[in-house]
């Protein structure tokens, strides 16, 4: 397992619902280990583009790999299989709401590993714990607030330890500092764990605070039209689009052709 | 190697002289291999006195997942429990720091939630205490719709009429199929049933003021007011309940809109209005598959039964079925839309509030029917 291979690769892939075409010609590659930021005006795929990625819409054109199984073409017990390794954290998080916190996370475990009851449990709390919800396990997700309830998705997304992690609008409906502090865990698991995470954003400081890579899409092209280190393209993008989007609106001066043309 | 050994060898106890326990974690650590329980710890911790510390020593770890972390928790909280100092040594950063994040909220006792359950008595009390509760709430449904309608009479009523015509429309005319369906299997089947009995006496052609007179007094109102508990007293709960979900309802509140005048008032009048006209076409589509049945198994003639039925038929008859109706229309509107507005915030409480409108609907239906055929029997309606 080298750290520069590409773990997920998206060819080519144009998004349509019907003749509507959302985004077309994306073509981009995260690394294992990476942490990329798709960010975009609202309404511009985001979130599509991640529902792609994970299996739940086929793609208009192009393909999505993991590795070297094309996605959409693979069969699909190796589709589940890929999916196992995959943990989701939904915008609101998805927890189904007529089991506790406990069941929640245990649900994935039953169903795909051997481990005995009381093993499941142990995980059950160990991934409570590192959310920060020790003790929470017999609650109902309607009995936790709007945070809890994504720190609790994040525990159930952890759940198989996969090695990929996607995250739709994880700081969406929380105050600044609940969302730094998922922020803040989102990092940690990329360090400690070395898993490869994707997060769909528009938050700018959760773009400038975990993001390795950001891919911009821009509504009125319908494509992608930016990839870097968002501080680098603060600065130096040639599209003033992803560098105002990054300025929350404001002018943002383009530094590098500056340098090019006195050079 | 045997499974005892691997397992000895993936945990090494052994104490220095100052009475130091060092714990030699060394392999693969994973969910799918083998692995020794922490039991093998606490008794090496047991086994000679308390230690004065514990030293966790992972560098030979090769492989390691959650199951690992697991272990190492347990030891802590062995180590936590008997007062000894632990220190972790060698470990990859990302185990030690996965350890300190699993630690760095404590474990909040007070939020693990104490078990329902108790002496029989107790359940028995606290489900009585919830039925009181639960006629309570009835009650006050009740009275508030009945303060909404009288906002109505008073014309102070927030009520679009865009959304009585849509409710009208699914309640209505959208259920004319189902209840077609139905009325003309129910009058085929009330004609069967008459004409094995009648036959006896020769009595044929009374199979037509069975039917006439079964479906207009009793049948036709009492399968309307079934098939609409099932099919618009579940709608207008499910339809309701998500509202409750998604907040609507508050922000009707809070922009002054009263959720009886602007979500229940449209359903009720809608319900109260189709209700008699769907039953009226129940009892025309009933007569229609008495007569096929009564014109095709028995040799009646159109005419004769066409004659027999009209003869039979009484304006009280009719009158009473459609009073019937009415109330029934209620009824389902009421707890559809009661146990709508009564929905908790989630998706399960949907579920339960459109179940339980259904039964609630079909049990007041039955209760309402049996009540008014005494008072009609009484009354000589």
């Amino acid at each position: 397992m080298q750290a520069n291979e590409a773990h997920i690769r998206v060819e080519d892939l144009t998004m349509a619902f019907g003749d509507f075409v959302i985004q077309r010609k994306l073509t981009f590659s995260v690394r294992r280990g990476e942490t990329v930021v798709i960010m975009g005006g609202s309404g511009c795929g985001k979130s599509t583009l991640l529902r792609h990625l994970i299996g739940l819409q086929r793609p208009a054109h192009g393909r999505v790999f993991y590795g070297k199984t094309d996605l959409w073409e693979a069969e699909p017990e190796t589709r589940n299989a890929l999916m196992r390794r995959t943990g989701i954290l939904y915008q609101s998080g998805a927890l189904w709401s007529s089991m506790t916190l406990a069941e929640n996370i245990a649900v994935p475990l039953e169903a795909y590993t051997s481990l005995s009851t009381r093993e499941i449990g142990d995980v059950v709390e160990l991934k409570l714990a590192l959310v920060g919800l020790a003790g929470f396990g017999g609650f109902y997700p309607s009995e936790i607030s709007g945070g809890m309830k994504k720190r609790a998705g994040l525990a159930r997304a952890m759940a198989l330890d996969p090695e990929i992690l996607y995250f739709d609008e994880p700081s969406a409906g929380l105050d600044p500092i609940s969302a730094k502090r998922l922020d803040d865990l989102i990092i940690e698991l990329r360090e400690s764990l070395g898993a490869t995470i994707v997060v769909v954003t528009h938050e700018l400081a959760s773009i400038f605070a975990i993001a390795t890579r950001a891919l911009f899409l821009d509504v009125e092209t319908r494509t992608m039209i930016a990839e870097g280190n968002p501080r680098e393209l603060l600065t130096r993008c040639p599209e003033e689009k992803v560098r105002r989007f990054l300025n929350r609106g404001n002018e943002a001066p383009l530094r590098a052709e500056q340098e090019e043309v006195n050079a | 190697m045997t499974k005892a050994n691997a397992m000895v060898d993936q945990v090494n106890c052994s104490r220095n002289a100052e009475g130091v326990l060092t714990v030699r974690l060394r392999g693969a650590w994973r969910f799918r291999d083998e692995r020794p329980a922490p039991d093998l710890v606490r008794e090496a911790l047991t086994a000679g006195g308390p230690p004065t510390a514990i030293a966790l020593e992972g560098s030979g770890i090769t492989d390691w997942d959650s199951a690992c972390l697991i272990f190492l928790q347990h030891v802590c909280q062995l180590a936590s429990d008997s007062d000894v100092p632990l220190r972790l040594e060698g470990f990859a950063p990302g185990i030690e720091r996965m350890l300190r994040l699993a630690q760095a909220v404590p474990d909040r006792t007070e939020a693990h939630r104490e078990q329902a359950g108790g002496s029989f008595l107790a359940r028995v009390g606290r489900s009585a205490l919830a039925t009181l509760d639960d006629c309570k709430k009835t009650m006050s449904f009740l009275g508030e719709t009945v303060l909404a309608f009288g906002a109505l009479f008073r014309g102070r009523a927030h009520m679009r009429l865009v959304d009585l015509w849509s409710v009208i429309q699914e309640c209505g005319p959208e259920a004319l199929p189902i209840v077609a369906v139905i009325s003309v299997l129910v009058g085929m089947i009330l004609a069967f049933l008459g004409s094995i009995q009648l036959k006896l006496f020769g009595a044929e052609v009374y199979v037509a003021d069975l039917v006439g007179v079964g479906m207009v007094r009793e049948m036709g109102a009492l399968m309307t007011g079934i098939i609409m508990a099932g099919r618009t007293g579940a709608s207008f709960a499910a339809r309701l309940g998500t509202m409750q979900v998604n907040e609507e309802v508050d922000a009707l509140q809070t922009m002054g809109f009263s959720p009886m005048e602007f979500l229940v008032l449209p359903r009720m009048i809608a319900l109260i209005l189709m209700m008699p006209l769907l039953t009226i076409f129940s009892n025309v589509l009933g007569i229609f598959g008495g007569a096929v049945v009564g014109v095709l198994m028995m040799d009646l003639t159109p005419t004769q039964y066409y004659l027999e039925t009209v003869k039979s038929l009484t304006f009280e008859a009719v009158a009473s079925g459609l009073i019937k109706s009415v109330v029934f229309g209620v009824l389902v509107a009421f707890s559809g839309c009661m146990q709508g507005i009564r929905c908790g915030r989630s998706a399960s409480a949907v579920g339960d509030a459109t179940t339980s409108a259904v039964v609630h609907a079909i049990v007041y239906i039955i209760v309402a029917d049996s009540i008014l055929s005494i008072i009609y029997t009484l009354t000589g309606f």
